[in-house]
């Protein structure tokens, strides 16, 4: 089944005289439950790809099917609540809130769609102890490791069960068996069916995906799939 | 996003940045302190000036024997040289204006007033016992006059504190009898001390029955009669009525001259109503300088938490989602700015009450309220720019900038 349908697809950043084509005509589907690494040379157009599949960006041009439905012709506030409840993001900086603990971190997606309190604890408490984290659910961010941050921030990702989970070099800022952690944790999620997307400049990360997407200057310059390498790795 | 998380949230982002909360919660305090600060001393004095002028009764109005000078020219004067004595039954007559709730009619004379070997020199007053209701007379002790037929000179007496105290020292003065110059009469009650305020002072009073006073002064004339109007609108029509009454007993000729009280009070009381007004209006403006304040710090609010509203948008949060949280956090700094203001403004007017205790200086209520309400509304308004500025972030620039 097709998870995402971009057609045509263009973003085009005007700076000052200058137009930057950070996505140059992008032609893509990838269906549900794949594991994609998208790779490319620094200001490829890697991030700004990841930031229109998760409608925190429009395109110029072109039209973005996600499940079968038109998303680009969308109101904010139906993009918002697509976010909501299909997307999940984890960020190279993990982005979490300062002054909310590890429970509270991964409790705000539901927060905001205004899902009941007792709900909310309890998937919470599952979340915290799928993620290795009971003992930490009432540290803050700053009480917490690098790798226990991530593990946060992807339990926040997951916790509304989305269809896509999209990550933006996870792994960037941690050190290498932290890294591999964390990417065994996303691994697992997309072993559960989750269709997971990673931005890397790891060349051992982008090769234990299924599919690697090679970008150059907006463009995709290869498109690889080995269905054999798709490896079912557990935690 | 449910209410009650909205609320949590924007308090718990208001107490993770301290200063940045105090210094807004201390502007929007200080500018509601100062309202009901200033609207208390301001409505103080003019409670203190009405106050004392009330003491003397309220609506009064006041019949004086002959014309004022001032009454402009009428015939009759240029015949009869000496205007005709204002008497007990014109007095009585007046209580037929449908204005005039009371009458007292007021003879008043010197005496001499002796009781156990002691002798004084004393003001004395005949009336009835409408007297005290007019002139908002408190008793010490006892009773006031008795509801008798105004011609009825029962021999008793009503004696003003410092009357009471010379006279019979620490021995109980009411049921005593008391020589009031070649009569004997029985003290019925003392008047509360008053202190020297503005006019007569009841301390060193005795009132006594009219019928009896007039006895003792052998005169039919009064001092002058007092007149209760039904209400303060009704205070011009009592003076109309009242000078038709006497004008008609009096064949016709208008020898006697109406004054009302509440005219002077009434203008003093405007007066000072609108300078209180005028000084809650001025620091009305310490309460706009505050929400721009409460704006200003929303704005960096906006900016420092950037990453942060860029997260929440990624996490699904509807643009409406953080207008709510960030318009709900303005609101809970005017709010608490509000209510400390408040308190901190309640504590000085009573401050001000224990250093001056005759000064009533009370916070109207209008001015509590107009406070509060300005400082919720201009916390709201000054809110809406920062909050419409969060929501309208672009949340890839929010998160890729931090
Ligand atoms: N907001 C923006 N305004 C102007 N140009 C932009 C903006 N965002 C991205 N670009 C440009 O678009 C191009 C693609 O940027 P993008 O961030 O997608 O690259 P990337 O492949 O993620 O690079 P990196 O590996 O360094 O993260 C770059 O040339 C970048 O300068
Ligand atoms: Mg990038």
């Amino acid at each position: 089944m097709t998870l995402i349908a971009l057609a045509a697809i263009e973003r085009v950043f005007h700076l000052g005289e200058t137009d930057v084509h950070a996505l140059a005509r992008i032609d893509l589907t990838i269906a549900a439950g794949e594991y994609v690494a998208v790779v490319g040379p620094s200001g490829s157009g890697k991030s700004t790809l990841l930031n229109l599949l998760g409608l925190l960006d429009q395109p110029t041009a072109g039209t973005y099917h996600l499940e079968g439905r038109d998303v680009t012709t969308l109101s904010p506030d139906e993009q918002a609540a697509v976010r909501s409840r299909r997307i999940g993001f984890v960020f190279q900086s993990f982005h979490l809130v300062p002054r909310l603990t590890a429970a509270e971190n991964i409790a705000l997606p539901m927060m905001l769609d205004g899902v009941p309190v007792v709900v909310r604890e309890q998937r919470v408490r599952q979340a915290l102890r799928d993620f290795g984290l009971d003992q930490r659910a009432n540290h803050r961010p700053d009480e917490l490791s690098g790798g226990q941050r991530q593990r946060v921030a992807i339990a926040r990702a997951t916790i509304m069960q989305p269809a896509l989970l999209l990550a933006d070099e996870p792994t960037g800022n941690l050190d290498r068996a932290t890294g591999e952690e964390v990417v065994h944790l996303l691994e697992a999620l997309n072993a559960q069916g989750m269709t997971l997307i990673v931005v890397t400049h790891d060349a051992a990360l982008a090769a234990r995906a299924g599919r690697q997407i090679m970008m150059e200057d907006g463009r995709v310059k290869s498109d690889v799939s080995h269905a054999a390498s798709t490896t079912l790795t557990s935690v | 996003m449910q209410y009650t998380d909205i609320l949590r949230f924007a308090r718990d982002a208001a107490t993770a940045y301290p200063l940045r909360t105090l210094l807004s919660v201390l502007a929007m305090a200080i500018g509601v302190a100062s309202v009901v600060l200033l609207t208390a001393l301001g409505d103080g004095a003019r409670r203190y000036v009405v106050g004392q002028f009330s003491s003397l009764g309220s609506n009064l109005v006041i019949v004086l024997p002959g014309r004022s000078a001032t009454g402009g020219f009428n015939p009759a004067n240029g015949i009869t040289t000496t205007p005709r004595d204002l008497t007990v039954d014109d007095a009585a007559a007046l209580l037929r204006a449908p204005a005039v709730q009371r009458v007292a009619p007021l003879a008043v004379g010197t005496s001499e007033i002796s009781a156990g070997g002691r002798v004084r020199e004393v003001v004395a007053a005949g009336s009835t016992a409408s007297f005290m209701a007019i002139r908002n007379f408190q008793l010490a002790q006892g009773r006031f006059l008795p509801e008798d037929d105004w011609r009825s000179s029962a021999p008793v007496a009503v004696i003003g504190m410092t009357i009471r105290n010379d006279i019979f020292g620490n021995q109980p003065a009411v049921g005593q009898l008391i020589r009031l110059g070649d009569r004997r009469v029985r003290v019925i009650g003392v008047l509360k001390s008053t202190g020297q305020g503005v006019g007569m002072n009841t301390d060193e009073l005795v009132i006594v029955p009219v019928a009896l006073a007039q006895a003792l002064f052998n005169s039919n004339t009064l001092f002058r009669i007092m007149i209760q109007a039904r209400g303060r609108e009704q205070i011009e029509a009592a003076k109309a009525q009242a000078t038709a009454i006497i004008k008609a007993r009096h064949g016709g000729e208008e020898d006697v001259t109406v004054i009302t009280q509440d005219a002077v009070l009434a203008t003093f009381d405007k007066l000072l109503g609108a300078l209180t007004a005028a000084v809650a209006g001025i620091a009305a403006i310490s309460l706009l300088v505050a929400g721009v304040l409460v704006m200003n710090v929303m704005l960096v609010a906006v900016t420092q938490r950037k990453a942060e509203i860029g997260l929440i948008k990624a996490l699904g949060a509807r643009g409406s989602t953080i207008r709510q949280i960030f318009l709900t956090e303005a609101a809970m700094l005017s709010l608490a700015g509000a209510v400390t203001g408040y308190l901190l403004g309640q504590l000085g007017a009573l401050i001000l009450r224990q250093l001056f205790p005759v000064f009533p200086a009370y916070a109207p209520g209008w001015a509590v309220a107009a406070a509060l309400m300005t400082a919720l509304v201009t916390g709201l308004l000054f809110g809406i720019l920062p909050a419409r500025r969060a929501a309208q972030l672009d949340p890839v620039d929010a998160l890729m900038r931090h």
